[in-house]
């Protein structure tokens, strides 16, 4: 199945902003995470289409997932 | 320097230094602030007229070596708002001012002339002087003067022509390490000082130096302080990319008000996001990291730099750059970035202002995505008090009320930054209750609801807002009192080891022996002294509510609207 991935901040580094990529249907936002050599302690916050996701939830085809380090401000 | 209250009588132009009261005695920024407003200000005063108090506070751990410690808190009566009102910010003066000992400085009366007035402290002293040469000028001619005119560095304390002319947008700025602009930006303060014609505080601390009772302990709590900070990764993203490392999440979440908060996403997001500020800052020569004051261990500035290289603007923050861009549609950040220097210049709220005229815009003042013409708006109008200028520089609600606007981002007539109510629930509720008017600083439910920090709680859900207001809300007050930046909360929400340092700094401090339970009552002190004045002013419940237009308009990509009853808000107060 087809899924975009987003990335940001400095996950992006020898990576990519967003890429539409290829991956088998029982994919789980971890496993998407690891395929990309990102550490999932690095991960601060997930979303699935603009929604917070946990890290073992499913994908299915179609679905925007973005990724993102430990961030803050205001 | 034993500490003392500097007090300016600007009515007979007399100056006093006195002892502290002793309920003062445990208070320090916010907390001192509000409790000499709410002790000697007249709640139902005009803020512009001579029974309005102008109190300035270093925190209680200003001036020491304390990591991030140096934050000053300004107080009053709020011309924009009408509640009681702290602003606070960084730069160099929170720190030589407790040097000098001053742990207030009241500013009351107002002159009978037409008179431009400085003040200048030193240790135990305030003098009071006519001031002629750097009336009208831009915060950044004010501070070159200045400096040359005194001859050494010293803390100066400014308003810009916006505080001249009294808009109820304008800034009290602070001056940085660089001699550039930090502001206490919210609420109009910068007002409340043109109305007691006082162009200029400089602070000069000599020798002057902190006492701490218990060195020792001291020195131990700061490292563990300082260790919890530096190690926390909010800290350390912060450091890379600024705040504005928010506009993609904030984007992505559905929550980034475009286009005067008719949408939650804006397609210009990556072209103003802090990832492309951050590389355009290394091509250009300029500094990713940067501190607005000494001993900030975080350094979420930066200084950014115009294609030619040359300086254009620091602290640019992430609500700013938001309430230019994605609240403007405007996507190009050297635009923003003009705009941002000349409101540093003026003088005047970057939030208050930007959000004005992004009501404008909705009114058909001018385009909306037109950043050339925003940046003329503020150059032509609002820096030369043009009746358009002083329109927009009255901040968001009077522009929508003098172009028949109804979708009107304010509460307490004070615009509503960077967060979309809707699709972020909690902030919500801090707009609403906040004792000073739409401020997300005063209870960052973003951390939880969005960013993952402190728990989570999910940002769509009614469930669990209020609560996460109202604990958020309690110890913000009461870190705002300790001259701390606010972004030691990210550590302190995560890591174990920061709240009781910073307690341990505080007691060390003072030589007194205050627990976790002092500190949480300490927050709900201030939020009750603060609300009391409200009500005194005449606020009741009903002012604790979010703009109609958020209940009747869904809110794209989630399509939702502001549910809360008024019932659910109010629970706010039960503590």
């Amino acid at each position: 199945m087809k899924i975009t991935v987003k990335l940001f901040a400095f996950f992006r580094q020898d990576r990519f902003k967003e890429e539409e990529r290829r991956y088998p249907d029982t994919t789980t936002v971890t496993d998407v995470i690891q395929g990309l050599g990102i550490a999932v302690d690095e991960v601060g916050v997930t979303m699935i289409n603009s929604r917070h996701c946990a890290l073992d939830s499913s994908l299915k085809a179609g679905d925007v997932l973005a990724i993102f380090p430990v961030i803050g401000g205001g | 320097m034993a500490d003392k209250i500097f007090r300016v009588n600007m009515t007979d132009l007399t100056t006093s230094v006195e002892e502290v009261p002793a309920d003062w005695a445990g208070h320090g920024g916010r907390g001192l602030t509000s409790t000499i407003v709410a002790a000697e200000v007249p709640p139902t005063c005009h803020p512009l007229g001579p029974n309005n108090k102008l109190v300035f506070a270093p925190g209680l751990l200003s001036g020491t070596a304390a990591a991030n410690s140096g934050r000053l808190s300004c107080g009053a009566k709020s011309p924009l708002t009408g509640t009681i009102k702290e602003a606070n910010a960084g730069g160099t003066s929170a720190q030589l001012l407790a040097k000098a000992g001053c742990k207030a400085l009241i500013i009351e009366g107002q002159p009978k002339d037409d008179n431009w007035y400085s003040l200048h402290i030193t240790p135990g002293n305030i003098t009071l002087n006519k001031e002629e040469e750097v009336v009208g000028k831009g915060n950044f001619d004010v501070v070159e003067t200045l400096t040359e005119r005194l001859g050494k560095p010293m803390g100066i304390i400014t308003i810009g022509p916006a505080g001249e002319m009294k808009m109820a947008a304008a800034n009290v700025s602070v001056k940085d390490p660089d001699g550039k602009i930090r502001s206490c930006g919210r609420g109009g303060l910068g007002a409340v000082m043109g109305s007691k014609r006082v162009k200029f505080i400089s602070v000069d601390s000599m020798d002057g130096k902190v006492e701490i009772a218990d060195p020792d302990k001291f020195r131990e709590a700061n490292k563990t302080f300082a260790k919890a900070l530096v190690d926390h990764p909010v800290s350390q993203a912060l450091g890379t990319y600024g705040t504005n490392v928010l506009v993609n999440i904030i984007n992505e979440s559905g929550g980034l008000p475009t286009r005067n908060f008719s949408s939650g996403q804006f397609e210009g997001h990556e072209e103003i996001s802090g990832e492309t500020m951050h590389d355009l800052i290394k091509e250009r020569g300029g500094r990713v990291k940067h501190n607005c004051h000494k001993g900030c261990v975080i350094q979420c500035s930066q200084v950014f730099n115009d294609a030619k290289k040359k300086y254009k603007t620091s602290g640019f923050e992430y609500e700013s750059i938001w309430a230019l861009g994605a609240d403007c549609a405007v996507d190009n950040l050297d635009h923003i970035a003009e705009a941002d220097h000349l409101l540093d210049d003026i003088g005047i709220d970057s939030i208050e202002t930007a959000v004005a005229i992004g009501v404008a815009m909705e009114a058909g003042v001018l385009e909306f995505g037109d950043g050339e013409g925003l940046v003329r708006i503020l150059r032509e109008e609002v820096a030369k008090g043009t009746p358009l200028g002083r329109i927009i520089g009255a901040g968001a609600a009077t522009v929508g009320r003098a172009y028949g606007v109804t979708r009107v981002p304010v509460v307490k007539n004070q615009a509503i930054p960077a967060y979309d109510p809707r699709a972020i629930k909690g902030i919500g509720i801090t707009y609403a209750t906040s004792t000073q008017g739409a401020d997300h600083t005063m209870g960052y439910t973003i951390a939880t609801n969005v960013l993952g920090v402190g728990g989570s709680v999910d940002p769509l859900s009614k469930e669990g807002q209020v609560e996460l207001s109202r604990n958020l809300q309690i110890a913000t007050a009461a870190i705002d009192s300790t001259g701390m930046c606010l972004f030691i909360a990210f550590a302190a929400l995560d890591d174990t080891t920061c709240l009781p340092a910073l307690i341990d700094l505080i007691n060390a401090r003072f030589g007194i022996s205050l627990t976790g339970d002092d500190v949480v009552s300490l927050g709900k002190y201030i939020l009750k002294t603060e609300h009391d004045f409200n009500t005194a002013a005449g606020f009741t419940k009903e002012d604790d509510r979010l703009p109609e237009f958020f209940s009747l308009e869904p809110v794209a990509p989630h399509n939702v609207v502001w549910d809360f009853e008024g019932e659910e808000i109010d629970t706010f107060w039960d503590f």
